[in-house]
C-alpha cells in the first residue's frame, strides 16, 4: 500500500521532470514566434481582431491593453452571468445569476482564481459554462503568459524600450498551447467517464426505488482547460472530487499533472528565453524543493489517525478511488499552483496538512504557481534574494546581467508583500465582525483557518477553500471578489513595470564576481528567502489557526 | 486617447473570437467527438434501460435495506444537484458525534470509509475491506451463503488502475444490482 | 591624519552624549525602522501610567536602549569622521596671503582670494588656497592632509603643479594661480565629506533601505491583526482576557519582528565604509563613488608606478664578441655618469655591482659630456685624459637605440656585429630595453633594461581574477614589450603605445558592454578619462585638472591602491548584506520565545493550567514575562555586539562570488538563526538570577 503510494508520487514526478523540457522548448519557439504551424488561422485571428501583431509595446501599452482585455472579459462574463436565464442551452432553466455572486464569479475567473461561491450544477447554464467560464478558463492562464513574456523580455532584451505586443502574446498562447492541450486532455478525460453532452439532466429511480437527479453537461472539455489553465472552478460543486469530473485514477493522475505541466515547464522556457536553460532548472528546483517539502509534511500529518475519533485512516472529506496520498498530494499541487480545484475536501484535512496548504497558497503561488503568475511571482521573488545575496558578495546586486535598484526592489516588495498584508487585514476584519463569523462552518481554531484561508485563496489567485465556510454572503462576496482583484493585478503591474524598467537597462556580462543565479546554491537560497520572509509573516496568524487546532486536537477537545 | 480607445475595441473583438473559438467551437467539437468515440462514458456511463435509467455507474445512490451494501456517508445525502460535503474539521464536535452515531449503527470495528463520508458525497465505492465487513449482514438478510456474497464482491473488486494507480475499490451499486440478479 | 589611531578614550563619551541628543524626533524620522522602536518605545511608556508594573517597566527600559544603542552607533561612526574633520580644519585656519596685483605684491587675509588671483609662496608660508604652481619650484610639507611628513616638490609646468590650501612651503619660491573660491577648496571639500558622510545616501543604500521599511511594514500588519486573531482565539477558547495583547507586549513583538540589527546599524556601516577609504588615505567625493568601487570589474592600470616600479633598471650586460663583459661595464659606466635618469643611475650601480667599477670622477675640463637628444637618440662621454689625468686621444664612448649605434658606427666606417643584432632582438622579445654601447667604431654589445614588475603583484592580479575583475595594463611601450612585461605580471589584457585618447576610447568601450571600469591617473591628459570611468582615483600630486576629473584622489599617490579602494566598496555591500541577513534570520528564534509567552495560557483545559501552545516554548523560557524581555533584552544588545563589525566591516577575502556567498550565508545566515536561541536562552537564565523576571 505505501509502496504504490510512493511508486505514484515518483511517478508524478518523474513524469514532470521529462515533459517539462519537451513542452517547454515547444513553448519558447511558439511563444517567440519562431515556429507558427498554425499561421493561417493565427493571422485570421489578427485581422478580425484589428490586431497589428508585429507592433511593439511599451510597457505602459502592454499594460493598457493588458486592463482593456481585462474590464471586457469582465464586463462579458458578468452579463453573462445574469443574462443566462435568456440565453440558450439552458435545458433546466436556470435564472441569471445574482449580481453580487455574478461579480463575485466574474472577477474569479478573469483573475485566474476560480473561487466559486456557486455550484456548478445548480447554478449555471450550459452556455454560462461553455461561453462564459469557458473562454476565461482559456484567456486568463494567457494573460499570465504574457506579463511572464513581458518581464523576461525585459531581462534579455538588449535594446530599445519595448516589452513585446500583448495581444500576439495572448493569441499565440491560446491558439498553439492551451487549445490543443485541452482538446487532447478533453477526449481522455470523456473517454475516462467525465460527461461532454448538452443534454438535461436525467433523473434515475434508484435500486431502491428513490428519485435521483444526475447532471450532465459538457464537463469534459471545461475540466481539460480548468487543470492545463491553473483555473481550478469545477463543472460541479465538489469539484475533481466529483466522480463526473474525476472518474478514476487514471483521470486523476492526469488532472493533477495537468496542474504542474505548463508552469514547470515554463521555468524551461524562461531558461531557453533568457539563454541559458540552467537558469531555468534553478527555479524548478526551488518549486520542486517546495513542493517536496510540503507534501511530505502534509501526507505526515495525514498518515495520523484524528486522536479525537480514533479513525484509523482519514477519510473524511475524501474519494475511496484516490485514497489519503492522492488526496493529499492533490491538496499540495492544487495550492502550489494557483489551481485550487480540490479532489478532497481541504476543510476536512488534519490540521497541519491543512496548514501546508494555506502556506502554499500564502508563499504568493509560486511553487510552480499559475501558468504565467507563477514564474512572475517567482521572479519577485528571486529579485528579492538577488538583492539581499548580492549585496552579500560585495557587488551591486544583478539578475541575468541587469542591475536590481531601488525602483525594482520597491516594485518587488510591493508585489510581494501587499497580498500578504491584506489577507490579515481582510482575515482580522471578517474575524471581529457578525458578516464575517456567521458563515463560519467550524467553530474553535479551525473557524478562524477558514476565515484565513478564504482570503488567503482570494489574494493568492488560487480558489480552493475550507468550503464549509458560507461564502455567499454580500460581505464575502465583495470582500473576496476585491481580494481577487487586488491580488491578481498588485502583482502584474508592478511585474509589468519591472519589465518596463528592465528593459531599459545596459546589461553587464556574467564574471566570476557576479553571484551566479543558476546554481543550486541559488536555488536553496531562494526557498530559505521565500520560506524566512514570507512564512515567518504568517506564524502569529498560524499560531492562533491551524498551530492551535492541531494542538487542542492533541488534548482531545472538540469544537 | 485615441489609443487606449483602441485598446478598447480591440479588446471586445477579441473577447468576442475567443468566446466562439475557445467558448463554442471548442466545446462543441469536444461534444461531438465525445458523443461519436465514447457515448456511455460522455453520457454519465448511465445503467439500466435509456428511457428509465437506474442510476450512473460513477454515482453513488442511497442503500439503507440490510439486503444490500451500502455506501459510504453522504453529507448531501446522495442528492446530486448540488453534491456537497460535510466539511468538518479534525476538532468538530459535529464530526466526532457522526462518527460515533456511525459506529453506534455499524459497528465499533467499521472500517474507515464507512466512518468518515466522502467528499464529493456520490462516492460510488467502498474499500473491500468496507465490503468484507457487510459481507455477513447481507448474505443474512438475503439468506445467501456469505461466500458467495464474497464472490460477488470479488467480482466487483477492483484494483488500483493499471495495478498501481488509485485505491483497490468495489462499486456499490454495481455490486447490488448484480446481488439483486442473482434472483 | 591616517596615522592617528582612533582614541576611543574620548571617541565613546561623545557618542553616548550624542545618543541623547539624537533623541530629536528631527533625527529619527531619518531612519524609519528605528523610528518605530522609538515610538513604540513612547507609547510603552505612556502606558506605564496607566498600567505600572515591573514588567512593563523594564520593557520600557529596553525599548529605549535600543534606540540609544542604534543612536550611539551612529554617533561612533560620526565621531571617527568628526575627529578627521577636526584635524582638516586646524589647517584650514585662516592665513594672510601675498597677492600679487599688477606686479605688486599685497598681503590680503586668505579668505579674499578669489579664482584666478597670483599668490607668491616662500619658504615657511602657508599655501593660502588650492592653486597651480605658475612659476618656480618648491619643496612643500603636505602632512596637513596626507600625514606623509617627508616634503613633496611642486612645480610649475607637468604633471606635479597643483598645490593644497593648508599646506606649507617649505623651501624655495613659487607663484600660484588661486582655482578655488573660498570654501570651496580640497580642504573644505574633504570635511564636508567626512563629516556629511551620512547626508547623502549611496544607491545600494537606499534600495536596501525600501526593502526594510516594506518588512517593517509587513509586521506592522502581522502584529496589529493579532489583537483580532486573539480576541477570536479566547472567544473560543471561552477564556477571556487570557492573551495579552498589551502596548508593552505588542511593542515587543514588533521590535523583535522588524529588522532593528540592520536598521541600527545600516548608517553606521554606510559612514565606516567612507572612513576605511579616508584611513587608508583615499578620499571619496561621494558615497556613492565607494559603492561603485566595489562593482568594478574592469581595472585600467598604467604600467609604470602601478605594474613595475617607476623605472627600467639595468639587469645585464651582453658584450659583443671578442669583448670583455668587465670592459663593455666599464664603458656602459662611463658613458652613464652624467646620465642622471634612473636608467643611468642604474647601469653605474650594475657595473659596480657584478664587476666592482667604481664611478669616476673627472675633472669638467678632462671630460665633455653628450647629452641625450630626440634627434641623436644616444648620449655619452668624449674623455680627453687618461687614469693618470694624462692627456690621451679622446675616447668617443656612445649608448643608445640600436638603430641610432648603429647609423653613427656605420657612418665612421664601423661594423656592426651580427652577434649584438641577435642579443638586441631577444631582449626585445623579453619585453627589455636594449642599450648599445659602442666606443669610436668598435661596437661593445649591450646593457639589458627591464622593467621591474613589483614583488606580489601578480598575485594580486590573481585575486582579482577570482574577484570577477580584468586588469588591463596601460602602456606606451610597443607591443612585444607590453606583451612581455603583461606575461610577467599577469594582467589579462595590456594597451600598447596608449595614448590618453585610447584610454578614453577604452573605456568607453567597455562600458558599452556593461563592465564598470576604475582607473588611475595623473596627467592632465587623464582628465577626460579619469572623468568617464566609472571610478577614477586621481593621484593626489596630479594635476588639478586631474583632481577634478576622478572622484577619488589618492592622497598618498600611489597607484597599486586602487585594488583596496575596489576591497573597500565590495566590504561596504557585504556588511550591509550580512547584517541584513542576520537581522532578519534572528526572527526566528523571536517567534519562540514571544509566540508561547503570549498565548500560553489559551486554550488551557483548566483555568491556571498552561495551555498547549505552552509546547512551543522549546527554549524552555521561565515565565511569559522573562521570555518577552529576554527577546527584547537581546535584541538590544545585540545592535552593541555588532557595532564593531558595523565599523570594521565583515572580513573581506579574494575569492569568487558563490565562496564568498556561502561562506557569508553560514556564517551570518545559520548564524543569525542559531545565535539569538542561544542568546535568549542565556539572558533568561540571568534575569532569573538576578530576580527580574
Amino acid at each position: 500500500m505505501f509502496a504504490l503510494d510512493i511508486l505514484q508520487a515518483a511517478l508524478f514526478a518523474a513524469a514532470l521532470i521529462l515533459l517539462t523540457p519537451p513542452l517547454g522548448l515547444y513553448m519558447a519557439l511558439v511563444l517567440e514566434g519562431r515556429w507558427r504551424f498554425l499561421a493561417p488561422v493565427e493571422t485570421a485571428i489578427y485581422r478580425l481582431c484589428g490586431i497589428r501583431e508585429l507592433r511593439e509595446m511599451s510597457w505602459r501599452q502592454y499594460t493598457g491593453a493588458l486592463i482593456a482585455f481585462n474590464v471586457i472579459g469582465l464586463a462579458v462574463l458578468l452579463a453573462i452571468l445574469m443574462g443566462q436565464g435568456f440565453l440558450p442551452l439552458n435545458p433546466q432553466n436556470l435564472p441569471g445569476m445574482k449580481f453580487f455572486l455574478a461579480l463575485n464569479t466574474a472577477i474569479s475567473f478573469v483573475t485566474n482564481t476560480n473561487w466559486q461561491a456557486y455550484s456548478g450544477e445548480a447554478a449555471l447554464s450550459y452556455f454560462s459554462q461553455m461561453a462564459g467560464l469557458t473562454v476565461q478558463n482559456f484567456v486568463s492562464p494567457a494573460v499570465g503568459v504574457a506579463v511572464m513574456l513581458g518581464l523576461i523580455r525585459g531581462f534579455v532584451r538588449r535594446t530599445g524600450t519595448t516589452v513585446g505586443n500583448l495581444w500576439a502574446d495572448l493569441v499565440r498562447s491560446v491558439l498553439y498551447i492551451l487549445l490543443p492541450l485541452a482538446i487532447l486532455f478533453a477526449i481522455v478525460l470523456a473517454g475516462q467517464g467525465v460527461v461532454q453532452n448538452l443534454s438535461g439532466y436525467v433523473t434515475a429511480t434508484t435500486v431502491e426505488g428513490a428519485q435521483q437527479a444526475i447532471p450532465m453537461g459538457p464537463a469534459a472539455s471545461q475540466i481539460a482547460i480548468k487543470q492545463l489553465g491553473t483555473n481550478g472552478g469545477g463543472f460541479f460543486g465538489v469539484n475533481s472530487a466529483h466522480p463526473f469530473e474525476n472518474p478514476t485514477p487514471l483521470t486523476n493522475f492526469l488532472e493533477l499533472l495537468a496542474i504542474f505541466l505548463i508552469p514547470a515547464s515554463l521555468t524551461y522556457t524562461f531558461g531557453i528565453m533568457v539563454g541559458d536553460r540552467r537558469q531555468g532548472w534553478a527555479l524548478f528546483g526551488a518549486m520542486f524543493i517546495l513542493f517536496l517539502a510540503g507534501f511530505t509534511a502534509s501526507w505526515w500529518a495525514e498518515s495520523q489517525p484524528n486522536p479525537i475519533t480514533h479513525v484509523p485512516i482519514n477519510m473524511e472529506g475524501k474519494e475511496q478511488r484516490f485514497g489519503v496520498m492522492n488526496s493529499v498530494l492533490w491538496s499540495t499541487v492544487t495550492t502550489d499552483a494557483s489551481n485550487g480545484s480540490v479532489n478532497s475536501m481541504h476543510d476536512s484535512l488534519s490540521p497541519m496538512a491543512g496548514m501546508v496548504a494555506m502556506l502554499n497558497i500564502k508563499l504568493g503561488e509560486v511553487i510552480y504557481g499559475g501558468v504565467g503568475a507563477g514564474m512572475y511571482g517567482m521572479l519577485m521573488y528571486v529579485l528579492l534574494t538577488v538583492f539581499i545575496a548580492g549585496l552579500m558578495v560585495g557587488r551591486t546586486p544583478e539578475y541575468l546581467g541587469k542591475k536590481i535598484e531601488a525602483r525594482e526592489v520597491r516594485l518587488a516588495v510591493i508585489a510581494l508583500f501587499v497580498p500578504s498584508g491584506l489577507i490579515l487585514v481582510a482575515a482580522a476584519i471578517a474575524s471581529s465582525i457578525p458578516a464575517g463569523l456567521s458563515s463560519l462552518a467550524n467553530a474553535g481554531p479551525h473557524g478562524l483557518s477558514e476565515i484565513l484561508y478564504a482570503f488567503a485563496s482570494a489574494l493568492g489567485n488560487n480558489g480552493s477553500a475550507f468550503a464549509g465556510l458560507t461564502v455567499d454572503t454580500p460581505f464575502y462576496n465583495l470582500m473576496l471578489g476585491a481580494g481577487m482583484l487586488v491580488g491578481r493585478f498588485i502583482v502584474i503591474i508592478p511585474a509589468l513595470m519591472i519589465a518596463g524598467s528592465m528593459v531599459r537597462k545596459t546589461a553587464a556580462p556574467p564574471s566570476p564576481g557576479t553571484f551566479p543565479t543558476n546554481t543550486p546554491l541559488f536555488a536553496v537560497l531562494l526557498v530559505s528567502v521565500i520560506l524566512i520572509v514570507s512564512a515567518l509573516f504568517f506564524l502569529p496568524a498560524l499560531t492562533l489557526g491551524p498551530i492551535s487546532e492541531h494542538m487542542v486536537m492533541l488534548q482531545g477537545r472538540t469544537f | 486617447m485615441k489609443s487606449i480607445l483602441t485598446d478598447y475595441l480591440v479588446a471586445l473583438r477579441a473577447i468576442v473570437v475567443f468566446t466562439v473559438l475557445t467558448g463554442l467551437a471548442y466545446p462543441l467539437a469536444m461534444t461531438g467527438l465525445a458523443q461519436a468515440l465514447f457515448p456511455q462514458a460522455a453520457n454519465g456511463s448511465l445503467i439500466g434501460p435509456a428511457a428509465q435509467p437506474a442510476g450512473s455507474a460513477l454515482i453513488a445512490q442511497k442503500f439503507t435495506a440490510p439486503k444490500y451494501f451500502w455506501p459510504r456517508p453522504s453529507a448531501s445525502d446522495f442528492g446530486a444537484v448540488p453534491s456537497g460535503a460535510s466539511n468538518q474539521g479534525f476538532t468538530s464536535a459535529k464530526l466526532a458525534a457522526a462518527v460515533e452515531e456511525r459506529r453506534a449503527a455499524l459497528g465499533s470495528n467499521a472500517p474507515s470509509d464507512l466512518l468518515y463520508a466522502s467528499g464529493s458525497g456520490l462516492d460510488p465505492h467502498i474499500s473491500p475491506e468496507a465490503a468484507e465487513y457487510q459481507v455477513a449482514r447481507v448474505a443474512e438478510a438475503r439468506q445467501l451463503p456469505p461466500e458467495l456474497v464474497r464472490h460477488l464482491v470479488a467480482a466487483a473488486t477492483e484494483g488500483p488502475q493499471f495495478g498501481f494507480l488509485g485505491q483497490a475499490r468495489v462499486n456499490v451499486l454495481l455490486l447490488n444490482r448484480s446481488l439483486d440478479a442473482l434472483k | 591624519m591616517s596615522a592617528s589611531k582612533t582614541d576611543y578614550s574620548q571617541l565613546i563619551p561623545a557618542a553616548i552624549r550624542d545618543s541623547f541628543l539624537k533623541l530629536d524626533p528631527r533625527e529619527q524620522v531619518k531612519n524609519p525602522v528605528m523610528l518605530v522602536v522609538f515610538l513604540g518605545a513612547i507609547w510603552t511608556t505612556i502606558t506605564l501610567f496607566t498600567s505600572f508594573s515591573g514588567f512593563n517597566l523594564q520593557i520600557a527600559l529596553w525599548l529605549w536602549f535600543t534606540v540609544l544603542f542604534a543612536n550611539f552607533a551612529e554617533a561612533m561612526a560620526e565621531g571617527r569622521g568628526k575627529a578627521q574633520a577636526n584635524a582638516l580644519r586646524q589647517a584650514r585656519t585662516q592665513t594672510m596671503a601675498r597677492r600679487l596685483r599688477n606686479g605688486a605684491e599685497e598681503r590680503v587675509a586668505s579668505t579674499e582670494l578669489r579664482k584666478g588671483d597670483l599668490v607668491v609662496c616662500e619658504a615657511n608660508d602657508p599655501i593660502p588656497a588650492d592653486g597651480e604652481v605658475i612659476e618656480g619650484v618648491a619643496s612643500v610639507d603636505e602632512a596637513a592632509i596626507t600625514g606623509e611628513s617627508a616634503p613633496v616638490i611642486r612645480e610649475s609646468g607637468g604633471d606635479h603643479s597643483a598645490v593644497t590650501g593648508g599646506t606649507r612651503v617649505l623651501s624655495d619660491r613659487i607663484v600660484i594661480r588661486i582655482s578655488a573660491d573660498p570654501g570651496a577648496g580640497f580642504l573644505d571639500r574633504m570635511i564636508s565629506m567626512v563629516e556629511g558622510a551620512r547626508r547623502q545616501k549611496t544607491p545600494n543604500e537606499i534600495a536596501l533601505g525600501i526593502l526594510l521599511v516594506s518588512i517593517t511594514v509587513l509586521f506592522l500588519f502581522a502584529v496589529f491583526t493579532l489583537p483580532a486573531f486573539s480576541a477570536y482565539s479566547e472567544q473560543a477558547a471561552g477564556q477571556q482576557g487570557v492573551v495579552n495583547t498589551s502596548a508593552p507586549v505588542l511593542v515587543s513583538l514588533l521590535v523583535c519582528l522588524i529588522p532593528t540589527t540592520i536598521g541600527a546599524l545600516l548608517s553606521a556601516i554606510g559612514i565606516s565604509g567612507i572612513d576605511r577609504m579616508i584611513r587608508r588615505n583615499v578620499i571619496a567625493t561621494s558615497g556613492r563613488a565607494v559603492e561603485a568601487a566595489g562593482d568594478i570589474d574592469v581595472l585600467l592600470l598604467d604600467k609604470t608606478g602601478t605594474i613595475t616600479l617607476g623605472n627600467r633598471m639595468a639587469t645585464s650586460f651582453h658584450p659583443a664578441p671578442g669583448v670583455e663583459e668587465r670592459q663593455l661595464a666599464e664603458a656602459a659606466q662611463l658613458s652613464s655618469l652624467a646620465d642622471e635618469t634612473p636608467e643611468g643611475r642604474s647601469i653605474v650601480v650594475l657595473a659596480k655591482d657584478l664587476h666592482g667599477l667604481r664611478a669616476r670622477d673627472f675633472h669638467p675640463s678632462h671630460v665633455d659630456f653628450v647629452p641625450f637628444t630626440a634627434q641623436t637618440r644616444m648620449s655619452g662621454i668624449n674623455i680627453k685624459v687618461d687614469d693618470h689625468g694624462a692627456p690621451m686621444t679622446t675616447r668617443c664612448i656612445r649608448k643608445g637605440a640600436a638603430e641610432a649605434i648603429r647609423q653613427e658606427v656605420e657612418r665612421q666606417g664601423g661594423k656592426f656585429p651580427s652577434q649584438v643584432r641577435n642579443a638586441v632582438e631577444a631582449i626585445s622579445k623579453a619585453g627589455g630595453t636594449p642599450l648599445v654601447v659602442a666606443e669610436g667604431v668598435t661596437v661593445l654589445g649591450v646593457i639589458h633594461l627591464k622593467d621591474v614588475v613589483k614583488g606580489g603583484i601578480k598575485e594580486r592580479f590573481s585575486q582579482l581574477r577570482k574577484m570577477g575583475i580584468r586588469t588591463v595594463m596601460i602602456t606606451g611601450d610597443n607591443p612585444t614589450t607590453a606583451a612581455a612585461i603583461a606575461a610577467e605580471a599577469g594582467v589579462d589584457e595590456f594597451m600598447a603605445e596608449a595614448t590618453p585618447e585610447m584610454k578614453l576610447q577604452r573605456i568607453r568601450a567597455e562600458q558599452a558592454e556593461g563592465h564598470l571600469v576604475a582607473m588611475t591617473g595623473d596627467g592632465t591628459n587623464d582628465a577626460p578619462a579619469l572623468a568617464q570611468a566609472d571610478v577614477g582615483v586621481a593621484m593626489n600630486t596630479g594635476t588639478q585638472a586631474a583632481r577634478e576629473a576622478g572622484n577619488m584622489v589618492d592622497l598618498d599617490s600611489n597607484p597599486t591602491k586602487l585594488i583596496e579602494v575596489v576591497e573597500i566598496g565590495k566590504q561596504l555591500l557585504m556588511t550591509r548584506g550580512a547584517l541584513t541577513t542576520f537581522s532578519i534570520a534572528n526572527d526566528v528564534a523571536k517567534y519562540f520565545a514571544i509566540l508561547p509567552a503570549m498565548f500560553a495560557a489559551l486554550y488551557a483545559l483548566k483555568p491556571g493550567a498552561p495551555g498547549p501552545l505552552a509546547a512551543l516554548n522549546i527554549m524552555g523560557l521561565h515565565s511569559p514575562e522573562s521570555a518577552i524581555l529576554s527577546a527584547v533584552i537581546f535584541n538590544a544588545l545585540i545592535i552593541i555586539a555588532l557595532i564593531p563589525l558595523a565599523l570594521r566591516g565583515v572580513a573581506y577575502r579574494a575569492t569568487g562570488a558563490s565562496q564568498v556567498l556561502l561562506r557569508n550565508i553560514i556564517i551570518y545566515g545559520l548564524g543569525g538563526v542559531i545565535a539569538p536561541f542561544v542568546g535568549i536562552k542565556l539572558i533568561d537564565m540571568l534575569l532569573v538570577a538576578l530576580h527580574l523576571a
